[in-house]
């Protein structure tokens, strides 16, 4: 189907599958339950993981296929958002224009700047990267300002032209973002017994996207042009010796990757219109670095699964405070729960980071392939008696 | 001109610690192949080294002053620590002030030993793992770290002053034949910067005519080979760690007065150290250290009233586009050698 | 089984009752309704409390979630009631507000304008959140603050001093108790000319962002008015760990007196650095060369530690107002009473305006007999009210920020402990630090009309 293979169209199904029910899949605690806290399907979260999803499966098209590790992809994101948001400021609040012009605006970015890292490969390459991103951080933070707005973040005003558009809405506020009409911020919501779904325009928008970009990633991932990408990854010198010039793979690699993070970009600005600089920050950039590798590099879905890993991580463990912690343990004797808040305090609320370093640890320590590897070993568990296929999944190559 | 001194003492002295930090680095770089991740929280926990000293000498008893109150109208507390009590107050204040030389003789040790607990326990299993693996088990232990140290001393910046003796500045400019109270520097940031060369003179020296230092740089040339003559150079890597930690955690202990230690002031260094290691060039020592001042001097330069003029923001980019301009022009850095950290 | 309505949002609600059905929370479609985001209908309300909880702010945004516990107590009438006591306004009787209960979400911001609108989406769209109130930075609070504006709640800003936040972002959802950078420079300007006289030049190091412009411009504009002159203003990066490089050029200069338009970690080391070249024992054109730090907390005092000593800033509150400056600022005692005893040590400023907002936030619900955003937001607007410490304050209709008297303090000589660290020089009264709402300093931004959400 789609010309993919049997095994590739199974993984895009299940992934099609996962990502149009995560509402009912992220939310499997009762609202008003103890464990609600751990639900995570609500619009803002869902967003996030499909988007920053995109953004790690297009990080890993660079970085799994050629190995080049990329420490300033956040750049191409930052440029998505602050073009994206600018389009609503002057055109109109449709998505589709701000999408496509964050897409190349991102584009063009990559393309010079990978023209000029791509000289230099290894760590060499990467701090090269690395640069150009935190120039484009420290400048939009503070010279840059009229363009980025600094420190607040690029934001819609009511004094905006929006030439196709509105500068007020009827009530008198900033428009919102839509697609032809519909409100990306409007949400469907139902009530299943005890538990509370909801559906969200703009997160159905971000999660059909994801699945064009997860099937384009398999297509480049299974063509010539991923083999030849494969090719600089595990023998450069030997692909130049055959009269092969590297550069304009890797360059078109880099640059399709520039692409997808700033169609991420694009999108989390059509979600919630606003740009900040830090998307620029080197540690947003180590972010989806920790991202692909988390998941595992390399391979199709761990990127993803490495994207949402992170977000929840950030998300959902930060706001567990103490008094979450203490109903939690509520039915325990007094000194019991006590003791059991004491000890998981450090790890919750504003311990997350420890939790999520910890984990970093963990994941590297015992799973060398990433989450992915984790999967596979769990899925070994259930066909060890099946016949032995021997061959690991092609999905799976290892990192660098 | 005065101007222009002064800066480039400011580039000497942030060289100063930018060439330490970077140091360590490339060692554990160029002789082990590991990207550390971790080396600015090792550079972190040396600066707490200081502060941990700092609470140790000033852990108090508490006395009842009934004159006095306290904010709620209590009768207030007055803490006296105890080595003012064993001491007499005025030797057990001097023993205080001077905490940041005495935490140098404890962050040794220390940091020695967090190095070979880090090798031995965590980075040796590393070792032929992908670079990506390195980076992310490194930088989830430097995040562990700075959340240990946060969870214990807080957020706030913890001031930690040198001793009373070094607190004043030194008139650099009447040496040169300046007016008196032109061209002054503070006698720590002196301190430092003579500190940073003997450290790195010692480094050097260790490495240059030592038997010892001689495997660990055949090693860094190439680690295969030695291995097949026999040595075993895992032990002697592990001492490198420990080293590169060690010259870390010094140059975080003698930093404590410059600037206040807070949690997160590793991760503050960690990106700048990388851009030094290698513009001067991977498993390049000496490039490291002649990059470390490079960068120093040029920021140091970059801030000045008339150079923001002339191009405004270039404060905030400078090392950047140093870092653009030398790989642009030396494809492996000021002094890289070739092959290593290519791939 | 199924019922759909279509609200004016357009927001579809499904509630496909199944056998269990009987058994739902019934607030959620009741929502619709009642014609505004979130709107309670349990017997219970669930404010939103997001602070710094990691990065270089972790401890002013711990001090502030200790506030808002300690104001959700009192409102649920536990503890000893603090300033509900000696608050002018009596319509609350610790019965929670309008009788539900208050629950409370906390969430992390990173102070980082990104972290802090996730953090407050999630309390808005998973918790139910009817207020969002904390931050403790003014990228942070601009940044969520235009985000409660579209989504219909209320916010009410912690710890944020930029000109902007109640000038050219201002937004009809969004309320400041804190006071600004304007104000700073006003309350600042009269006591610099009388402890340095009023032929002075100043050196300005700014952080380069937007809340360091506003602030210099603020005192540049009032110091010149006096008669300074200024010799420089320098921009560093929010990155700078080490200041050398910026303070050197200051010893030269001709300048007698250094101004930090710093933050946090900034100014600590800013200031830090500024003490170890000498500046403090410096003379200038046959004066003493002076600091001055127009905004610094006692955190950041405590980070500064010996290096703070006799240098010049405004604050908010202090715990020590009550005592030493009469009983115009009742509440403060009260205040400091319950939070010492709770806490073990007094609160800070960004402590008393976190629990001042969320009583000025319950009380104004309570007049106003409904959590509705729009209702809320006229009850607040043109409110004036005492005995939260600040002494006599009014909400001002135009802008939403509110007025009341500014204290002007100094690093402590010799401290007794380390609560003592600032002192009081003076109080500058209202009327001083008043402005017009269309002073050029907060033109170019419109409140908009309120937004009741969904």
């Amino acid at each position: 189907m789609f010309g993919l293979d049997k095994k590739d169209t199974t993984l895009l199904l299940i992934v099609a599958v996962l990502t149009m029910f995560a509402p009912f899949i992220l939310n499997p605690f009762p609202a008003g339950s103890g464990m609600a806290q751990f639900n995570a399907g609500y619009p803002d979260l869902m967003q996030r993981f499909v988007i920053f999803g995109i953004f790690a499966i297009g990080f890993n098209i660079l970085f799994g296929l050629t190995g080049y590790l990329s420490f300033g992809h956040a750049a191409f994101l930052g440029v998505g958002s602050y073009s994206a948001v600018w389009m609503f400021k002057l055109l109109s609040m449709n998505v589709i224009p701000a999408i496509i012009l964050s897409v190349i605006v991102a584009g063009v970015f990559a393309l010079i700047i990978g023209f000029v890292s791509l000289r230099r490969s290894g760590i060499y390459f990467s701090i090269l990267t690395l640069a150009f991103a935190q120039m484009s951080f420290a400048l939009a933070y503070s010279v840059l300002t009229p363009i980025t707005n600094g420190e607040t973040g690029l934001q819609l005003s009511l004094s905006d032209p929006r030439i196709l558009g509105t500068s007020v809405s009827a009530d008198g506020g900033i428009p919102v973002t839509s697609l032809f009409g519909i409100e990306m911020r409007s949400t469907a919501e139902m009530q299943l017994g005890p538990w509370l779904f909801q559906f969200n325009a703009g997160y159905y928008l971000c999660a059909v996207l994801m699945l064009v970009a997860f099937y384009l990633a398999i297509r480049i991932f299974r063509s010539p042009f991923g083999l030849m990408l494969r090719a600089v990854k595990s023998n450069q010198q030997r692909m130049n010796y055959t009269g092969l010039n590297a550069r304009p793979y890797t360059l078109a690699a880099f640059v399709i990757s520039g692409m997808y993070a700033g169609l991420a970009g694009g999108l989390l600005a059509s979600m919630d219109p606003l740009a900040g600089a830090e998307r620029m920050q080197w540690t947003a950039s180590g972010e989806v670095v920790l991202m692909t590798i988390l998941g595992g590099a390399g391979t199709l879905i761990g990127p993803v699964l490495g994207a949402g890993f992170i977000k929840y991580f950030e998300n959902i463990f930060s706001k567990i405070n103490d008094n979450v912690l203490h109903s939690w343990f509520a039915f325990m004797p007094d000194g019991l729960e006590d003791l059991m808040v004491t000890i998981v305090h450090p790890f919750v609320g504003k311990g997350w980071s420890l939790t999520l370093g910890l984990m970093f640890m963990a994941v590297v320590i015992f799973l060398p392939g990433g989450l992915v590897e984790g999967g596979q070993k769990i899925g070994k568990m259930f066909r060890r008696k099946k016949a032995v296929d021997g061959t690991p999944s092609a999905a799976k190559t290892p990192a660098e | 001109m005065d101007a222009i001194i002064l800066q480039i003492l400011n580039g000497l002295d942030k060289g100063s610690a930018y060439a330490l930090i970077a140091l360590g680095l490339t060692l554990i770089f160029g002789t082990l192949g590991v990207v550390n991740f971790a080396h600015g929280a090792l550079f972190m926990i040396g600066a707490f080294c200081a502060v941990t000293v700092q609470r140790i000498l000033s852990i108090s008893f508490e006395t009842v002053d009934p004159t006095k109150t306290d904010f709620l109208g209590n009768p207030s507390k007055i803490s006296t620590p105890y080595v003012e009590h064993w001491f007499g107050p005025e030797f057990g204040a001097t023993i205080i002030d001077w905490s940041v030389p005495i935490a140098i003789l404890f962050a040794i040790p220390i940091m020695i030993l967090i190095g070979f607990v880090m090798e031995r326990g965590l980075i040796k299993h590393f070792y032929k793992r992908p670079h990506a693996d390195q980076i992310l088990v490194t930088f989830g232990l430097a995040i562990v770290l700075q959340e240990v140290i946060k969870y214990y001393y807080g957020a706030n910046p913890i001031q930690t002053g040198a001793p009373m003796v070094f607190r004043g500045s030194f008139d650099f400019g009447t040496l040169l034949g300046f007016d008196p109270n032109v061209i002054i520097y503070p006698y720590w940031r002196l301190v430092y910067f003579g500190f940073a060369a003997l450290i790195i003179g010692a480094v050097f020296a260790f490495l240059q005519f030592t038997t010892f230092g001689m495997v660990v740089r055949a090693g860094m040339a190439d680690r295969e080979t030695v291995g097949l003559l026999g040595i075993n150079i895992d032990k002697r890597f592990t001492i490198m760690f420990g080293l590169a930690a060690a010259v870390a955690g010094l140059a975080g202990v003698m930093y404590a007065p410059i600037n206040a230690p807070n949690y997160h002031m590793g991760m503050d260094f960690l990106v700048l150290s990388f851009v030094v290691v290698v513009v001067g060039g991977m498993g390049s020592l000496p490039g490291a250290v002649l990059a470390g001042f490079l960068l120093g001097i040029l920021e140091s330069f970059a801030s000045m009233t008339q150079v923001i003029d002339l191009i405004p923001g270039i404060n905030q980019i400078i090392i950047y586009v140093v870092a653009i301009v030398v790989l642009l022009t030396r494809p492996r850095g000021l002094m890289g050698r070739k092959g290593v950290m290519e791939e | 089984m199924s019922k759909m309505n279509l609200t004016r949002r357009g927001v579809i609600k499904t509630g496909a009752v199944a056998g269990a059905g009987l058994a739902l929370p019934t607030y959620l479609s009741a929502a619709a309704h009642s014609g505004y985001t979130n709107a309670p209908t349990g017997d219970t309300v669930t404010l939103g409390f997001n602070v710094p909880q990691s990065g270089p702010y972790a401890d002013e945004g711990a001090d502030e979630l200790r506030a808002f516990e300690l104001a959700v107590e009192h409102l649920n009438g536990e503890g000893d009631g603090g300033m509900l006591s000696t608050f002018s306004s009596k319509v609350l009787d610790g019965t929670g507000i309008l009788g539900k209960k208050v629950q409370f979400v906390t969430g992390d911001t990173q102070t980082k304008s990104d972290a802090a609108r996730a953090s407050a989406k999630s309390m808005i769209e998973k918790d139910g959140a009817i207020m969002i109130s904390g931050g403790s930075s003014s990228g942070v609070a601009v940044a969520v603050q235009g985000l409660c504006q579209e989504a219909g709640v209320i916010f009410m800003a912690g710890l944020t001093h930029s000109n902007d936040t109640t000038g050219k972002d201002k937004k009809a959802n969004g309320f400041r108790h804190f006071f600004n950078a304007y104000m700073s420079a006003a309350a600042l300007a009269p006591v610099l000319k009388n402890l340095y006289g009023d032929d002075r030049a100043a050196y300005h190091l700014t952080a380069d962002y937007t809340w360091g412009w506003t602030q210099q411009e603020s005192i540049q504009a009032a110091t010149e008015a006096l008669g300074w002159t200024t010799v420089n203003n320098v921009l560093t990066p929010l990155a700078a760990t080490d200041f050398s490089s910026y303070i050197t050029p200051v010893l030269n200069s001709g300048a007698d007196v250094l101004v930090l338009n710093h933050y946090g970690g900034n100014m600590v080391n800013s200031l830090t650095n500024a003490v170890q070249f000498g500046l403090r024992d410096k003379q200038v054109n046959g004066k003493n060369f002076e600091i001055v730090v127009p905004l610094y907390s006692e955190l950041m005092a405590k980070g500064a530690g010996q290096n703070i000593k006799g240098i010049v800033g405004s604050q908010n509150w202090d715990w020590k107002l009550e005592n030493q400056m009469g009983a115009k600022y009742a509440g403060t005692n009260a205040f400091v009473q319950s939070f010492g005893n709770k806490y073990g040590f007094p609160p800070s400023q960004a402590a008393q305006t976190c629990y001042a907002q969320t009583l000025l936030y319950a009380d104004a619900a309570a007049r106003a007999g409904t959590f509705n955003p729009c209702a809320l937001g006229e009850a607040l607007a043109g409110f004036e009210f005492d005995g939260l410490g600040n002494g006599p304050t009014l909400y001002r209709a135009d802008d939403h920020q509110c007025f009341k008297d500014v204290l002007v303090v100094k690093g402590a000589e010799n401290p007794e402990d380390e609560f003592n660290l600032v002192e009081i020089v003076e109080v500058t009264p209202t009327e001083q630090v008043t402005y017009a709402p269309d002073h050029p300093m907060f033109a170019g931004g419109a409140l908009g009309s309120c937004n009741p959400g969904a």
